[in-house]
């Protein structure tokens, strides 16, 4: 065997960051196999549903412009939901993972044979459930849309006027950005959830998930028997839910807004809301904690 | 330019010294092996010298503070942790198009040259090869990697022999320069021995021998000592003494070979013959 050794090595371009990204997207699949199986379930789903299309339309032109829109709008913010519900479970499994599976399989040290700093590795592995997953789903949420959308129109292709009122009543070009926006929000408001997962995954042996919620449970039980109170309770619902009143204009009718084209987002509302804020810097310091641990973390 | 220059170099795990203050000199273009026993420091002193562990006293490695610029030095150097390090899930065009995106001075086409002598294919994953393909895979990506300095911690560990033989063979004929060095930890300490320009005993934490090839085979000489020339053999001291079918063997140290031609059949002795001198007298100690 030989390999001619003198050849010149030229250093060639590279680009770790978009690398190990990917690298994070060979390794776990279901970052886009999960949303993609709901979504198609969740299709066939429509598809059996849609004998009783005809009917439902009629039901709808009996309506009034808003509950029109409602009732129309109701499996697509279903699955709109659904989606963004999949994309939690999703980001919280694979942050739990990302840092305690490369050391439990080993696999850290080679990972730390290349010439990528921790900084990188680790942003690598945020960006997955901070861009990948909501760009992803927004991809995907809008791709189930049109399926549903030109189905729907192939079922009612003989009555012209309820495709009309059906697509009148689903401005998809309209909602797509604001529903890129909302993606977006939710993005930021739950970065410091993700930070969480992603220090326990470097911190924890095994169990992940056991001593991500154990604190959880600790704190509540400990709140609730000592002061009969329940503020951490209150905090984890803001944390999760808080994005929703601060993102967009309150509603009088409580519902999900991404696909209510009455609702109206408020930029300005959410930029300035505190609890944005200190939940990224928060999340900044998680990060660069996580960065600092990873640096002398070996095989377990 | 020393290629790693440590002083005074200390790393302990709470009340544990793992490496207890060693100083260290490996000059460009040797292969060094260090051997020891388990538990003696090896592994520690060489994370300490890829950037893996933070550490006490100073340490150089080709010009670089291996724990504050890690990523920087692994442009220079690669390491082969031992077989099982490459993940599983991994499919052999992930594990180049990766690198490839990653590094700097990886050469694509070497590490495909390579691969294409094996029986590997581009479509496994590392999961479907055998433990001595994944050596192979893992020695093509390190092999394609224009490094100044290579380490190997028990690379050929848990391969049958004949993967063994295969990996030292590569690595000296289409690897080895003498602009690179090579640093190997590895128990199967026989099979290293032709391949050594320099080794170095450690033994809890310490240094215990440094020495070169050269310096080894002009110092100690192993006697097979005829049965009636035994007593006057000890009388010069062997550092160590072992029976074999009713004869005995000694090793000397830094005694002249004429003279010691006279008792018995004279060779040069195994590092492991000498390690286990060395280490059984640090025992006594």
């Amino acid at each position: 065997m030989s390999i001619p050794l003198y050849a010149p090595v030229v250093a060639t371009p590279t680009n770790p960051l978009y690398w190990s990204i990917r690298r994070e997207l060979w390794e776990n699949r279901s970052i886009y196999l999960a949303p993609l199986t709901v979504a198609v379930v969740f299709l066939f789903g429509f598809v059996l549903g849609m004998a009783t299309l005809p009917q439902r339309m009629k039901i709808a032109f009996e309506l009034g412009k808003a509950g029109q829109t409602a009732f129309i709008a109701e499996p697509y913010s279903f699955i709109t939901i659904m989606l963004m519900n999949t994309s939690l479970f999703v980001g919280i499994f694979y942050c739990l993972d990302a840092l305690n599976g490369e050391r439990r399989d080993r696999s850290i040290l080679f990972w730390k044979s290349l010439p990528v700093s921790d900084r990188v590795s680790v942003l690598s592995k945020f960006a997955i459930p901070f861009v990948i997953l909501p760009a992803l789903i927004f991809v995907i949420i809008i791709a189930t849309d049109v399926v549903m959308l030109l189905l729907s129109s192939v079922v009612l292709i003989t009555d012209t006027h309820a495709v009309a009122t059906l697509w009148a009543r689903l401005p998809l070009f309209s909602l797509a950005p604001k529903l890129l926006y909302t993606m977006a929000a939710i993005a930021l408001w739950h970065a410091p959830i993700y930070g969480w997962m992603l220090l326990v995954s470097s911190i924890a042996r095994r169990a992940t998930f056991l001593w991500a919620m154990l604190p959880v449970f600790v704190i509540f039980a400990f709140e609730t028997i000592a002061f009969r109170s329940s503020v951490f309770v209150r905090f984890l619902a803001y944390r999760m839910f808080g994005w929703l009143n601060r993102a967009f204009v309150p509603q009088a009718r409580p519902g999900f807004p991404t696909f209510d084209p009455l609702t109206l987002i408020d930029p300005v509302r959410f930029l300035t809301t505190p609890g944005l804020w200190t939940g990224l810097i928060v999340t900044a310091i998680l990060l660069v904690v996580i960065v600092q641990l990873r640096r002398d973390r070996g095989a377990l | 330019m020393a290629c790693i220059e440590a002083h005074g170099l200390r790393k302990s795990y709470g009340s544990t010294v793992a490496v207890d203050g060693i100083d260290l000199r490996v000059e460009e273009g040797r292969i060094l092996g260090l051997i020891g026993p388990n538990g003696a420091g090896k592994s520690t002193a060489l994370n300490a010298i890829l950037g893996l562990t933070p550490y006490q006293g100073s340490l150089n490695v080709l010009g670089r503070d291996p724990w504050t610029q890690r990523d920087d030095l692994m442009r220079d150097v690669a390491f082969i942790a031992d077989v099982a390090v490459l993940p599983r899930w991994m499919r052999v065009s992930n594990a180049l198009d990766y690198v490839t995106g990653v590094h700097p001075r990886f050469d694509r086409a070497k590490a495909e040259a390579f691969l294409a002598k094996t029986d590997i294919k581009r479509s496994s994953k590392v999961r479907e090869l055998s433990k001595g393909m994944v050596t192979q895979l893992h020695l093509a990506l390190v092999m394609a990697i224009d490094a100044k300095l290579l380490v190997l911690d028990e690379p050929t560990i848990g391969l049958d022999i004949l993967y063994r033989k295969q990996f030292y063979d590569t690595l000296l004929n289409d690897y080895f320069d003498h602009s690179r060095t090579i640093v190997v930890t590895t128990h199967q300490v026989e099979e290293i021995q032709d391949v050594l320009t320099d080794f170095m005993f450690i033994n809890r934490g310490r240094i215990v021998l440094d020495c070169s090839m050269e310096q080894f085979e002009s110092r100690y000489t192993e006697v097979m000592v005829n049965p009636d020339k035994a007593p006057s053999a000890r009388e010069l001291k062997p550092i160590t003494e072992r029976q074999v079918f009713n004869r005995s063997i000694m090793l000397f140290d830094g005694a002249d070979r004429q003279e010691l031609a006279a008792l018995g059949e004279v060779r040069t002795p195994g590092i492991a013959d000498l390690f286990v001198a060395v280490m059984g007298e640090g025992a006594r100690k």
